[in-house]
């Protein structure tokens, strides 16, 4: 069976069934049931026409849980039949559905299962496995979610940045369970940029290929963590550095610089080069000067003095490293990089060993272990 | 079946035979730990032995509640001399037996030196539900 078409339609399905009198809440539960009967049914009968198969199922759905509904509350239900709209009515609806699950008044974990089920058209059994959550759990995340956003109206596109921050989101979430999040935020983004004309839509969209991109060389034996300098480049998805520089070459001829933009210039200027030693850190800095100018971020600010320790030594980027809250998230690891490069492995030791104490990650936590260890070996090898 | 906890501690725990800490290990023997505990878990999935098993951060803090209206009071970090929770795996298993044998075999993971750490693990029962039929 075609899982990747199937999931394509969910979004048109719902849209279909609000356009019909449905509220969204009913529509996409009726759409999620449709689903499930498909993975149940197509293999052994695939339909000659998906979407129409889907519409009528998710329809005959709909109507058995509202008259359900109405016989429980003794209440007519009122449902308009509408005739199924046309293919650019469709690309609408998608649209609309990507800025009613981004909605301000949810919870970024709404946002995201909320996008990851209607959008995405994923199971909740499956939303569920990848965020590690039972799936009673997800469910009712899910249900809280489209009780959030039940009074929005449904024909008003949002604002693009919150639809952009949820798939980051989903983006950064990796891969665990049978579903490759990265990967299906990579294909949510290209299905937005594909119907909305926006720099920074693009600019996320080649973010994530470029990160993507570098995935295989990213862990080693035993899902070892290998920083960007010991990356085996050969490793890297050329054909998707050569797509995500081209997405964010017509963003950046816009002229609108946004963070996603910053940032994809950023790992467009890693991926161009083919050794570590080759790397541009001096418009590195430059990409983050305009990081922290659009944004003010801490972690822009942070990964900034790391670069400024590449362009300019370490002396320098300890110095832009003295200026920041020591609290942040691996601001210890990276002074401890830097001491290194500045030739005091005592401190640099000490300090990857305090780094791995509050590491976010197993696999952080184990890599600056390791850091730490070979530093120590070495010293007592003298 | 009966479900069991196998926790690791950070410190608190008897100390262990090759007790170094793992920042004075060489690189590769921590490769070769971590690796140990990845196959381990894996093999448990294999026999349908695993059924659960998290890693904890060493940093967290005491909370309890304040009274009405007023925010948790919180006490932490932990002191050094606190018992501390490394993490867990929960097996579900055939016997008492067979899960002391897991237990000693995931204390014998590789440390310094790349010889067993015989560390001390905490083997703890989950109480059963309660049968049906009880008499």
């Amino acid at each position: 069976m075609n899982e990747p078409l199937l999931r394509e339609l969910v979004p048109a399905v719902i849209g279909v069934l609000v356009r019909r009198g449905a509220d969204f809440a009913a529509a996409e539960d009726a759409a999620q049931d449709a689903l499930v009967e498909a993975v149940r049914v197509w293999p052994d009968d695939p339909p000659r026409d998906p979407k129409g198969w889907l519409v009528t199922v998710a329809w005959r759905k709909f109507l058995d849980a509202a008259r359900a509904d109405t016989s429980r509350r003794h209440r007519e239900v009122r449902v308009e039949t509408e005739p199924v709209p046309e293919p650019g009515e469709a690309v609408d609806d998608t649209l609309r559905l990507y800025f009613l699950c981004a909605h301000p008044s949810l919870t970024p974990a709404s946002a995201v299962a909320l996008t990851l089920r209607a959008v995405g058209g994923l199971t909740t059994r499956q939303i569920a496995r990848a965020y590690l959550v039972p799936e009673a759990t997800m469910a009712q995340r899910i249900s809280r979610a489209k009780r959030a956003v039940s009074g929005v109206r449904f024909d008003r596109p949002g604002d693009v940045a919150t639809v952009l921050r949820v798939l980051y989101l989903v983006f950064n979430e990796g891969y665990s369970g049978d579903v490759d999040l990265a990967a299906e935020a990579i294909r949510l983004t290209r299905q937005l940029a594909a119907g909305i004309d926006h720099e920074e839509v693009a600019g996320l969209l080649a973010l994530m290929l470029l990160h993507h991109a570098r995935r295989p060389a990213r862990t080693g034996p035993g899902g070892r963590l290998v920083p960007l300098a010991e990356q085996d480049r050969g490793l890297w998805d050329t054909r998707l550095i050569a797509e995500g520089v081209d997405v964010l070459q017509a963003a950046l001829a816009r002229d609108r610089l946004g963070e996603f933009q910053a940032q994809a210039a950023v790992a467009a200027l890693h991926a161009d080069a083919r050794t570590t030693e080759e790397t541009d850190w001096v418009q590195i800095v430059e990409w983050y000067d305009e990081l922290v100018r659009l944004t003010g971020s801490p972690v822009a600010r942070l990964n900034r003095a790391v670069a400024v320790g590449e362009a300019d030594g370490p002396r320098a980027g300890l110095a832009a490293l003295a200026e920041l809250d020591p609290a942040l998230p691996r601001h210890t690891a990276a002074a401890a990089y830097l001491r290194e490069r500045d030739g005091d492995p005592v401190a640099a030791a000490r300090l990857y060993a305090e780094a791995a104490r509050s590491a976010s990650s197993l696999p952080e936590r184990d890599h600056l272990t390791r850091q730490a260890a070979r530093l120590n070996a070495a010293l007592k090898r003298g | 079946m009966a479900k069991y906890l196998l926790l690791k501690h950070y410190r608190g725990a008897p100390a262990a035979v090759n007790d170094v800490p793992m920042d004075q290990w060489e690189p590769e023997e921590v490769s070769a730990h971590v690796q140990y505990m990845r196959d381990f878990a894996t093999r448990l999935e294999g026999t349908g032995e695993f059924v659960d098993g998290q890693a904890l951060s060493p940093e967290g803090t005491f909370v309890r509640y304040d009274g009405e209206g007023r925010p948790p009071v919180t006490d932490g970090p932990f002191a050094e001399t606190k018992d501390l929770i490394a993490g867990w795996m929960v097996i579900d298993v055939e016997t008492y037996e067979r899960a002391l044998e897991l237990a000693g075999e995931l204390s014998a993971a590789p440390g310094a030196g790349g010889k067993p750490i015989h560390e001390w693990l905490e083997l703890r029962p989950f109480y059963a539900e309660q049968p049906t039929a009880t008499e």
